[in-house]
């Protein structure tokens, strides 16, 4: 048999201290609770970004404090026929490179929702792409693009004797637009695959089951079952691969450099040559602020335009 | 096909290197620098004073080795601590901005040719240092006075350590092969040359991509060839002239006669194509020369390889520059009189010479008695480095030196000039028109 010892009334009805109290106190819970995230907030996102954009409007050089000059940066940016060719490259290379990323990668992604034997293995071979860092798979292209030792130009010159003389890949514009375009198509396809993989996992088969004994086709289950079935997850990938396209900056600088004669300057690498290399400060700030527009435009047209429930529930019902 | 010194060649390099430097003795008694008798200044070393320094990484092992070997030797004469870093080249610019923005870490930094001219108001004056081992050493050479001191002043804001250039580098055997025994002086003669070495399919190639070195390289010797230059003496922008449109239709010119594929090289696309034999002729630093010499599968290629200073045209000496190492104190540091004691020792000849000696001619020196080290009688190939820093020519001359003549430099803008009308991109007026509005808004807010 066990004795236990009541607490003594005195302790029992003992009052909290004020601290218990404080915290008792529901608006400053939820600010206590808040602090730590909007304290990180502040230092690691509100303070750099609004830093970048008072930056835009100085004349901020590398080494020299800058003062306020208005919108004297965007001016010259306007009349900069090197930044127009940057937001024009900036848009070509995100609208073809996502629109290849995401034929190739829903492709991709239907043929994985298969089954087939080693599905798990081929599933996590598929992510490699994805995994190796960018700059190792910059490299890599690099020198499958070198105007002397492509393997490419090899295997058509030196194999297949197709062709006499060596492909110049990054030597001239468009060529070398499109090689980086294809760098870029390459890398992007697994995040896209397997996200849309996800998706297509989670439509029930009975709905293709129901559209089989009504006699539907392979395209129009597709059309009528998995593509509007797949829109928000579509919308949502979509939006992510605009905002990774367009501020791509590695795959480029290190092939490239924005080079041949500037053709191949995407809007973040215009921004780092300016405003770190070229030490103006002020100017590179300005050229990465300009990408702020075009990124809520295509988020907006991307995730609104994509994610309207009138895709998954009719015509009329927005 | 290897395109640099291999770690394997460097390590062998460096360790008896390293040991040269560690002995001493015998550094010294191999020595036949003259050292002129002048009192060295006494620094008051604060107490309890440490030192940190960043400085780009070595190219060749033996720098480091020897670098390293030099900084523990003054640790151990004088109880202060110096912790050196090695960061990659491309990263020292950044690291320098931060540490120039902040006010805070290194001491000392090693950047390159024209980065203290960024930081002028940052670094502290070195004008005790440089004026006794300027005397000591029988002077500064040219190149390291325009590096060295603030634009239109005798202050010194650097330090130079040396300089490597990137002259011509040939197939000896090739060029006989089509009726010439050396690469001529004159623009036309180097253009009928290269045209030869095209029909011959033993091509030249020059690097026309966004390449900090060999790009700007030659873009700079295209322009100086033809008395063409950014700027004049009071630093009023000349690019568009009709120098420079002379040097633009030279490279016009030149440009069919290249390998395909030179507008998109970068700093060591030459290298790779020079040793695999695509290539005969091209412009680069020493490196490649014994990269090729330290490989028995190429060492064939070196011995029929010669260095050329790159051909004057109508200048009056070969106009090339030479890449610098510069040295900047922080004002930041809270122990400038060790830093200055650190660089002064740094530059003596029981240090300096076996470093010199150690790089085999990758660096060359900034001060005139220097040219008298071992490294330049070591192989006939490799002399020709020797007077890097005779030089009169530098990134924005003939102008005073300034923080927009780097940028202009790092921005690539004289490269992309030539490589857009290399390339049929651009006419040359059109290209020199572009360049000079570029080069204006660099020099705008930052030719101070």
């Amino acid at each position: 048999m066990s004795v236990t010892t009541l607490p003594s009334r005195g302790v029992a009805l003992r009052q909290p201290g004020w601290i218990a109290r404080l915290f008792d106190y529901k608006p400053f819970l939820i600010v206590m609770c808040l602090a730590p995230a909007i304290g990180l907030l502040t230092v690691f996102l509100t303070y750099p970004l609004g830093l970048g954009v008072w930056l835009a409007f100085t004349d901020t050089t590398i080494g020299q404090r800058g003062i306020f000059i208005g919108l004297e940066n965007f001016q010259y940016l306007w009349t900069d026929p090197l930044w127009w060719g940057a937001v024009f490259y900036s848009v070509f290379y995100t609208a073809i490179a996502t629109f290849g990323k995401f034929a190739l990668g829903f492709w991709l992604a239907l043929l994985l929702n298969n089954h087939f034997p080693l599905k798990s293995l081929l599933r996590a071979i598929v992510l490699l792409p994805w995994i190796v860092p960018t700059v190792l798979s910059a490299l890599a292209f690099w020198w499958i693009y070198d105007p002397q030792f492509s393997i490419i130009s090899y295997l058509l010159v030196d194999v297949l004797h197709i062709r006499s003389t060596n492909i110049d890949f990054l030597g001239t514009p468009w060529p070398a637009r499109f090689s980086l375009i294809a760098a870029n198509i390459w890398r992007g396809i697994p995040f896209v695959a397997i996200s849309l993989l996800a998706g297509l996992q989670t439509i029930s088969p009975s709905l293709y089951e129901a559209a089989m004994l009504d006699g539907a086709t392979a395209w129009q289950r597709f059309r009528y079952i998995t593509l509007p079935m797949m829109m928000p997850i579509l919308a949502i990938v979509m939006t992510f691969s605009i905002i990774f396209t367009f501020t791509d900056f590695q795959l480029v600088y290190a092939i490239t450099r924005g080079g041949p004669v500037n053709s191949t300057h995407l809007l973040a690498t215009l921004a780092f040559q300016r405003g770190i290399a070229g030490g103006e400060l002020g100017e590179g700030a300005a050229i990465a602020v300009s990408m702020i527009p075009f990124l809520v435009f295509a988020t907006l047209f991307s995730y609104f335009g994509l994610a309207r429930r009138k895709w998954q529930q009719g015509e009329a019902n927005d | 096909m290897r395109n640099d010194i291999t770690r394997r060649d460097a390590l062998a390099l460096g360790a008896s290197a390293a040991a040269l430097a560690v002995t001493g003795a015998s550094a010294q008694t191999a020595s036949t620098i003259k050292a002129a008798d002048v009192p060295a200044p006494k620094f008051a070393i604060e107490k309890g004073a440490s030192l940190r320094m960043l400085r780009p990484v070595r190219f060749v092992q033996a720098d480091e080795d020897v670098f390293r070997a030099n900084a523990a030797k003054f640790s151990k004469e004088t109880g202060i601590e110096v912790k050196v870093d090695f960061v990659g080249w491309e990263d020292i610019s950044q690291q320098t901005a931060v540490t120039s923005n902040s006010g805070a870490g290194p001491d000392i930094i090693i950047g390159f040719s024209d980065a203290p001219h960024i930081y002028v108001d940052k670094l502290v004056e070195l004008n005790d240092v440089t004026d006794y081992l300027g005397k000591r050493y029988g002077g500064w050479l040219p190149l390291a006075q325009t590096y060295g001191k603030r634009g239109k002043s005798d202050k010194w804001i650097g330090l130079p350590f040396g300089a490597t250039a990137g002259p011509l580098i040939y197939r000896k055997s090739v060029l006989q092969s089509i009726g010439y025994d050396k690469v001529p002086e004159d623009s036309a003669g180097f253009v009928d040359l290269c045209q030869k070495l095209h029909k011959a399919g033993k091509p030249a190639g020059f690097a026309l991509g966004n390449a900090k070195g060999d790009g700007n390289g030659f873009a700079n010797w295209a322009l100086w060839s033809h008395n063409a230059s950014l700027l004049d003496e009071e630093g009023n922008i000349i690019i568009n002239s009709k120098e420079t449109i002379e040097a633009l239709k030279w490279v016009k010119a030149l440009y069919p006669t290249f390998i395909a594929g030179t507008s998109s090289w970068n700093d060591v696309s030459n290298n790779r194509a020079y040793s695999s034999q695509e290539i005969s002729l091209t412009a680069n630093g020493v490196s490649l020369y014994f990269s090729l010499k330290n490989d028995p599968a190429t060492k064939a290629i070196a011995e029929d390889s010669e260095h050329q200073l790159l051909p004057k045209g109508l200048a009056k000496v070969s106009p090339m520059a030479g890449l610098t190492l510069n040295a900047m104190l922080f004002k930041h540091s809270p122990y400038p009189n060790a830093a200055k004691a650190f660089l002064q020792f740094m530059m003596e000849k029981e240090q300096y010479e076996p470093w010199l000696n150690a790089n085999s001619g990758y660096w060359s020196q900034p001060l005139a008695a220097y040219a008298d080290a071992a490294v330049w009688s070591s192989d006939p190939k490799v002399s020709i480095f020797k007077n890097t820093m005779q030089s009169t020519y530098y990134d924005g001359y003939k102008g005073p030196i300034s923080t927009a003549t780097g940028a202009v430099s790092a921005d690539y803008v004289l490269i992309q000039m030539c490589a857009a009308v290399a390339t049929g991109a651009q006419t040359p007026e059109a290209a020199a028109a572009e360049a000079e509005q570029r080069a204006k808004r660099y020099f705008r807010r930052q030719g101070r």
